[in-house]
């Protein structure tokens, strides 16, 4: 390598990406061994995705490249030329929020956030996964399995399980999926303060 | 009650986690800030005979390396709470250096820091680091730790002991008692070291500014002034008015984020002498090997009953770990947060702990999730379980038996018990029969003993917990060896346009802090949500401040508040009779107006708030403005309690365990916001339900950690819970304001034992009365064929 650029760039190894993020071409020039976390999070300050273990066992760093569910922690930076990254920073048109975003408000879905993003990213792409038929490990009989699955609580909590949450939300993340997921109105077990009490309050 | 509280507002929060926008430590990055790495020891115990760093200072990007041998190796963290041994031996503190200079006493411990432009170019450099180690034998049992021979952790006493502590009656007394009692129930066992495992790991970025001679260190922290005040005073010398600590989102803690970590005094070091900010942030497997673990209990008890199952005495001997090193509150988790708790909520008369903490060579322990609660209501719940199994009584009955009769606090005192403490209020049999309902029990034993037929395995199990929150009045936490005060402060600044900005001492790490505070602040003050603003986790912003651990941030962070809006509402009162040309005594104060009794006269908060900073028409004397801070030290604990009910099936087959059911019926005094209680409660009982059936940290004999990713660490995911089943009593508090107990907690405390023996209760009929934690389908399948 040549040894003015080494010195300069302080790269080793020195790649060149392209590829399709939030709907953004970018182009990157990478060290070889860059994870695509750390260039999402590094060198596009993309931080909403998240680097909880950095070893593809906790699913924080969880984004969805080319429609699927996908750990970036564990995939190269330089494996991706070409591909179409969605992340948590993509997920929402201007201020209005995906259904999902919307239902881990509506049924509190975290706590301290930090597993949110891959959470999020993890249950928008399970939609897809669902509507495709794919299978998993609780899946009972793979030979006979049609598109537009309706998940049990059994099939949402074991797709999920990817997805380590320490605080420990998980009652209310598989209630907010089963919303979007099925387009029911779940309730969470408690009400939440009317629109007239919060206005009668403002009133004040 | 007003508007906001009790009601499930949706959290502030929302947007920028969902977002991705919010602001973790690691998230941030400061102009010309360099990165740092670490080289570990790969042994437990060892002399280090040789750093050679010559080979990595060449490396590309190196900025600087510094070593055990460097000025910042010279002073250590301290340790900040005193247990003495029974004998009057003072506690037994060795210095816990930033690096390691001549001897490694843990797995992981830091010999080295490398520090470089790019993270990757201070790892690469960190591989080239050469030290020469010998290794030495290390033992990780605390009661192994006490045998005669053991290795020693600290070679400037004899023994590995920290301190040898007893609580409780007469050590006679007890033995006697249980010598002339009708049953002696036993147990043996360990209660297993865990890793608190937050999911953001550990995060520290130093900054120097040469101009102010200020430094700045931006931390994952439950616990920002404390980390500056010991950092300042204790370990770097520096005045701490120079230093800024930052914490502001910081995701997830358990306890873990509490402590003064050595990293984060020896980046803020560093960075002056670099010049330059520098950042670390762990890695997991850092984070199992260096973030302070909890548990590591060795238990030996002994329960005595009458003939009618009423408790007569209870005495119990515990090894508990320290690790190597004495973590910022090691000493306080399993002599005051722990044997306080031995009476429970049964009126036991006889009690006696004693609790040996020797060092081991493992990461210190130090307070995770309930904090020597746990370890207490684990005891105790799985040995009145037992003793009712072995008498032949049902689980239900034998807790009737023995509770403590209710009491409000009020009208009837507070319950005194035999190891320190007086409850506060409570009421244990009505948590017990709504969680009973809740399950149907009658029922499930029907259905249980059809399902033995069938040859499958189902158990309920019943835990009747009580803990000690609210922590703590100063000068009883002083009087046992805190050498910190555990008061809260609560800053309310009305600013002149009537909008409210609170800072408070507490640090929301996940509990939501900034909406449930700004629900009572609003609703006291009558006014609109949106006019209040929470601020924490910034030492420059907020004026001092305990952090957030023991479920005391609404207890005692919530009253130092309320202190404040007090004293807002009184001034503000004064104004406010200036303006309407009548007597203080005559106003009332009420929907964000003072209005002159029968009258509808009034003047807004609002006008209030402009008047006191722009003051032409003025009360005589009165000084300016409205901005009162105040600290809240409370009289006594907290004691929330509650009823923990786990169903099982276990595998016939396999010995796995599948929770069926989990009911958990919890009094944390008056609700301010439901939806968050219940989240807490929600995250309490996944970690408890982990500790019961997945989760250990295991050591190999020689020190090394064979659980050290979560390949091998089992943490609790999706679909390892059912639903959890919430329900709650209320006995409010009766010594703070809000009459809060707290709820952090409680799901992490109760939660445990009731799994644990709802497993045992589906094997009693093979004669199990008793399984090692965690419940792996192995060991509860051994225990099915023994």
């Amino acid at each position: 390598m040549n040894e003015k650029i080494k010195k300069n760039s302080f790269l080793t190894n020195q790649i060149q990406v392209s590829l399709k993020i939030n709907a953004k071409n970018r182009s990157l020039t990478l060290d070889s061994r860059t994870s695509l976390l750390d260039a999402l999070r590094e060198h596009l300050e993309l931080n909403g995705t998240k680097k909880g273990c950095d070893h593809g066992q906790c699913g924080a760093c969880t984004v969805i490249m080319n429609g699927k569910r996908q750990l970036s922690c564990l995939t190269l930076a330089a494996t991706c030329e070409g591909a179409n990254v969605l992340t948590i920073e993509g997920l929402a048109k201007k201020d209005k929020m995906h259904p999902m975003q919307g239902a881990f408000v509506k049924h509190d879905g975290f706590q301290c956030g930090y597993c949110t993003p891959g959470q999020i990213c993890s249950a928008v792409a399970l939609l897809q996964e669902a509507k495709d038929g794919d299978a998993s490990y609780v899946t009972a009989d793979v030979r006979n399995i049609s598109k537009e699955l309706k998940l049990s609580e059994e099939e949402i909590r074991e797709r999920l399980s990817g997805n380590i949450c320490r605080c420990g939300a998980y009652n209310n993340i598989v209630q907010a999926f089963k919303e979007v997921h099925s387009a029911d109105d779940e309730m969470p077990t408690w009400k939440f303060a009317t629109k007239m009490q919060m206005k009668s309050a403002k009133r004040k | 009650m007003g508007e906001f509280i009790g009601k499930s507002v949706k959290r502030r929060e929302d947007a920028r986690f969902l977002k991705g926008m919010g602001k973790y430590t690691d998230d941030i990055k400061l102009p010309k800030m360099t990165h740092s790495a670490f080289v570990r020891s790969p042994y437990a115990h060892a002399k280090i005979e040789n750093v050679d760093i010559s080979e990595a200072e060449k490396a590309d990007g190196v900025v600087a390396i510094f070593t055990g041998k460097d000025a910042c190796g010279e002073y250590g963290v301290p340790c900040g709470w005193q247990v003495d041994f029974k004998n009057g031996e003072t506690m037994r503190e060795p210095k816990h250096p930033l690096l390691a200079k001549d001897k490694i006493r843990h797995l992981g411990e830091a010999v080295t820091i490398v520090i470089a432009e790019t993270l990757e170019q201070a790892r690469d450099a960190a591989e080239l680091v050469e030290v020469d180690y010998e290794e030495l034998p290390a033992v990780t049992d605390p009661k192994k730790a006490m045998e005669e021979g053991a290795p020693l952790v600290h070679d400037d006493w004899d023994s590995n002991a920290a301190f040898d502590w007893c609580i409780g009656n007469d050590r006679a007394e007890v033995e006697a008692a249980l010598e002339k009692a009708h049953h002696v129930t036993e147990m043996e066992y360990r209660n297993q070291r865990l890793a608190p495992n937050a999911m953001e790991p550990r995060s520290y970025i130093a900054d120097y500014d040469v101009n102010g001679d200020k430094y700045t260190l931006y931390t994952s922290t439950q616990n920002p002034h404390l980390i500056r005040l010991l950092m300042c005073a204790f370990v770097l010398g520096l005045p701490e008015h120079k230093v800024r600590i930052v914490s502001k989102d910081v995701g997830g803690g358990f306890g873990s984020k509490i402590y003064h970590y050595t990293e984060e005094a020896l980046l803020t070091w560093a960075a002056k002498e670099i010049g330059r900010p520098v950042k670390w942030t762990s890695d997991r497997s850092e984070a199992f090997l260096t973030d302070a673990h909890g548990r590591d209990h060795v238990v030996k008890s002994r329960m005595g009953f009458d003939k009618d199952g009423k408790i007569v005495a209870h005495l119990t001997d515990e090894y508990c770990g320290m690790g190597a090193y004495l973590s910022t509150f090691a000493p306080a988790v399993p002599t005051y947060l722990h044997g306080t708790l031995f009476q429970g909520v049964y009126t036991t008369p006889l009690i006696h702990l004693n609790v040996i903490a020797p060092f081991t060579h493992t990461v210190p322990v130090d307070a995770y999730r309930g904090a020597g609660r746990p370890e207490a209501t684990y005891l105790l719940e799985r040995i009145i379980s037992k003793g009712a199994q072995e008498m032949g009584m049902d689980a239900a009955e034998i807790r009737y038996k023995n509770f403590i009769p209710p009491f409000d606090g009020v009208e009837e005192a507070g319950y005194q018990t035999q190891v320190a403490l007086q409850y506060d209020s409570g009421n244990y049999e009505a948590a017990l029969k709504k969680g009973l309902e809740r399950l149907g029990y009658d029922d499930f034993r029907k259905e249980q003993s059809e399902a033995r037929k069938n040859g499958r395995l189902l158990g309920v199990g019943i835990s009747t917990y009580i803990e000690g929150c609210g922590i703590a009045p100063s000068a009883v936490v002083g009087a046992l060896g805190a050498r910190a005060g555990l008061y809260e402060v609560g800053q309310v600044r009305v600013q002149p346009t009537g909008k409210v900005s609170v800072f408070t001492g507490a640090h929301s790490h996940g509990q939501g802090h900034e909406t449930v505070f700004a629900q009572f602040v609003a609703d006291k003050l009558g006014i609109d949500m949106a006019d209040v603003e929470i601020e924490h986790g910034d030492t420059d912003q907020v004026a001092f401040g305990m952090g957030t651990y023991g479920s005391r941030s609404l207890a005692v962070g919530g009253s130092a508040i309320i202190k404040s809006i007090d004293k807002i509402l009184e001034k503000g009162a004064k104004i406010a009779a200036h303006k309407l040309e009548a007597a203080e005594d005559d106003l009332e104060y009420a929907s964000g107006k003072w209005t002159v009794k029968g009258t509808d006269k009034s003047v807004s908060f609002g006008d209030v708030a402009l008047t006191a900073y722009v003051p032409h028409n003025y009360p005589e004397g009165l000084e300016p403005g409205l901005d009162f801070s105040s600290f809240y030290d409370p009289s006594n604990f907290t004691y929330p309690f509650g009823t923990h009910i786990a169903v099982v099936e276990v595998d016939a087959d396999t010995g796995a365990v599948e929770l069926q059911r989990f009911i958990a019926v919890d009094d944390v005094g008056n609700i301010m916001n439901p939806m968050i209680v219940e989240g807490q409660i929600h995250g309490g009982v996944a970690q408890g339900v982990g500790q019961a059936l997945l989760e250990e940290v295991a050591y190999d004999e020689a020190g090394q950690m064979i659980t050290g990713s979560y390949m091998d660490y089992a943490m609790p995911r999706a679909d390892d819970l059912p639903m959890i089943e919430t329900e709650n009593t209320v006995t409010p508090c009766p010594h703070n304001p809000l009459g809060v107990k707290g709820a952090g907690e409680a799901g992490a405390i109760g939660s445990t034992p009731a799994v644990v023996n709802a497993v045992v209760d589906a094997l009693a009929h093979l004669g199990v009365t008793d399984i090692q934690m965690p419940l792996k389908p192995q060991t509860v399948w051994k225990a099915m064929q023994n």
